[in-house]
């Protein structure tokens, strides 16, 4: 089964062809990241307007890179939520134009389950399996019984893991976007400065990050008050070293509850350097995977390959009163 | 009409995001400031709840608005990443829509907004001590005195 993954979520137009949830033929991404860049994060209005200019580009190389036809297309996987409404928009009517017009039917998906499918790409999945969701807009541990079956175990309960990246390296001078440059930092320097792990003992399986954010903050500021010497490189490996803990520390203890048979880290965190590592020392009896660097930014492929599975599963269709919606429940 | 109260603790928070509950209409709009971690999110968490939000509400920094369902639609938005830019029109539509408006960092935006709107700053004190300060004129005056009436008398 030949799918069209389609993405438009937040800042990269992306277009792809997979076969059969695996194979990918074509991934096309446009990244609007530098034009982003100056303003210190993802500006929606500029987001939309890029993504009109760019989606029959993409569309078009998706479709000559795999070499093969619309006619050939078997099923449209449009990313529908959460993300930036606009930004969503101008997917999912793109979807809609090409799956009218050649009466191909159409899927929406969650962007989340895409980040998770993502995975099933490089290394295939088996059940139960534990997933933690780790992006700028997203913490999360999932859980999966079986194919597309979502349950959430938990989630943050204030700010994103990859939001918090950002919001300590502008209070320590860094550019946007904030988790490269810190994980970057971080290598260099020692963890010195012991952060709070936020809820690590909580006994739950949610996550806080806005604790942490205002004591790295406030230690910041105060440091600066005193005219205290600030080393970044150690500011940013403690900081570091708290939130990938937290991360790990609540990985495992899932692991162990719901006796998974393997773990995937995905969303743009999944890029961090640190937590790789962490994961893959700490985690040692069932296997760890991350989606290769490619697959973990945003990309319509692990779109294609989520809604390859959710089509199996769900045995329908969308119709074309499909939308696009800011926030969607995952299991919903 | 202004009142500045001091809030002790979250629990101080949760009860002014309750007293305000009591008076929300369509269409209102709610304007945050205050530092990183001053406690607009954990205000409007609370808010949620008193206004029928079943889902758990996060921070809304990466998409700029997150949309909820409760008794009213809810939109929360931080528009702190468009200081430089003054507007997005793209939030016409919920601004002024008939819901209940949260905007975090609203004077980037106020060109956008209009004239009455219920505003709270947040000044952080000391780790669980905030200082607030609540505007309101028109329709807003009586959620500001109705503050008024249950902090400072």
């Amino acid at each position: 089964m030949f799918v069209l993954g389609v993405e438009t979520s937040c800042d990269e137009t992306s277009v792809s062809i997979v076969k059969d949830g695996k194979e990918v033929l074509s991934n096309v991404v446009l990244s609007q990241i530098d034009i982003h860049k100056e303003y210190g994060g993802v500006v929606p209005e500029i987001a939309s307007r890029e993504h009109v200019k760019g989606i029959t580009y993409v569309f078009d190389k998706a479709i000559h890179d795999a070499n093969i036809r619309y006619e050939d297309i078997d099923l449209i996987a449009v990313t529908k939520g959460p993300g930036l409404i606009g930004s969503l928009l101008i997917g999912v009517n793109a979807a809609k134009v090409i799956s009218l017009n050649y009466n191909i039917p159409i899927v929406g998906v969650h962007h989340i389950a895409g980040h998770i499918y993502a995975n099933y790409i490089d290394n295939g999945m088996e059940f139960p399996l534990l997933a933690l969701v780790v992006s700028g807009g997203h913490t999360e541990l999932i859980l999966m019984n079986d194919h597309y079956d979502f349950q959430k175990l938990g989630e943050t309960q204030d700010d994103a893991v990859g939001e918090a990246y950002d919001k300590v390296a502008r209070v320590l001078g860094l550019p946007y976007p904030g988790g490269p440059i810190v994980d970057k930092k971080a290598n260099l320097g020692k963890d010195t400065l012991n952060f709070p792990r936020p809820m690590v003992d909580s006994g739950d399986f949610n996550f806080s990050f806005s604790g942490l954010k205002s004591h790295v903050i406030n230690m910041h500021h105060n440091m600066v008050q005193r005219n205290e010497e600030i080393n970044i490189e150690d500011f940013c490996a403690s900081f570091q070293e708290a939130v990938t803990d937290v991360l790990v520390n609540k990985t495992i203890q899932a692991k162990n509850h719901y006796k998974v048979k393997q773990v995937i880290v995905a969303g743009g965190v999944a890029a961090n350097s640190g937590l790789r590592r962490k994961m893959r020392e700490r985690i040692t009896d069932i296997p760890v995977y991350f989606p290769k660097m490619a697959y973990c930014t945003d990309n319509a492929a692990m779109i294609a390959s989520a809604g390859y599975f959710q089509y199996l599963k769900q045995g329908k269709a969308d119709d074309l009163l499909l939308n696009g919606q800011s926030r969607v429940n995952l299991e919903g | 009409m202004e009142v500045k109260i001091r809030l002790n603790s979250v629990d101080d928070t949760q009860m002014l995001a309750e007293i305000i509950s009591g008076y929300v209409f369509p269409g209102i709009i709610i304007g945050l400031t205050g530092d990183l971690g001053s406690g607009k999110t954990t205000f409007t968490k609370y808010l949620s709840k008193y206004i029928g939000v079943s889902d758990n509400l996060n921070s809304p920094t990466f998409t700029i608005l997150k949309i909820y369902d409760g008794y009213y639609k809810l939109y929360h938005m931080d528009v702190y990443r468009l200081e430089d830019i003054g507007y997005d029109y793209e939030l016409d539509e919920f601004i002024y829509g008939d819901g209940i408006c949260v905007i975090e960092w609203y004077p980037y935006i106020k060109t956008m907004l209009p004239q009455e709107i219920l505003s709270i700053d947040f000044r952080v004190i000391d780790e669980f001590t905030r200082d607030v300060t609540i505007k309101g004129e028109g329709p807003y005056e009586k959620i500001v005195k109705a503050i008024s009436d249950r902090y400072c008398h």
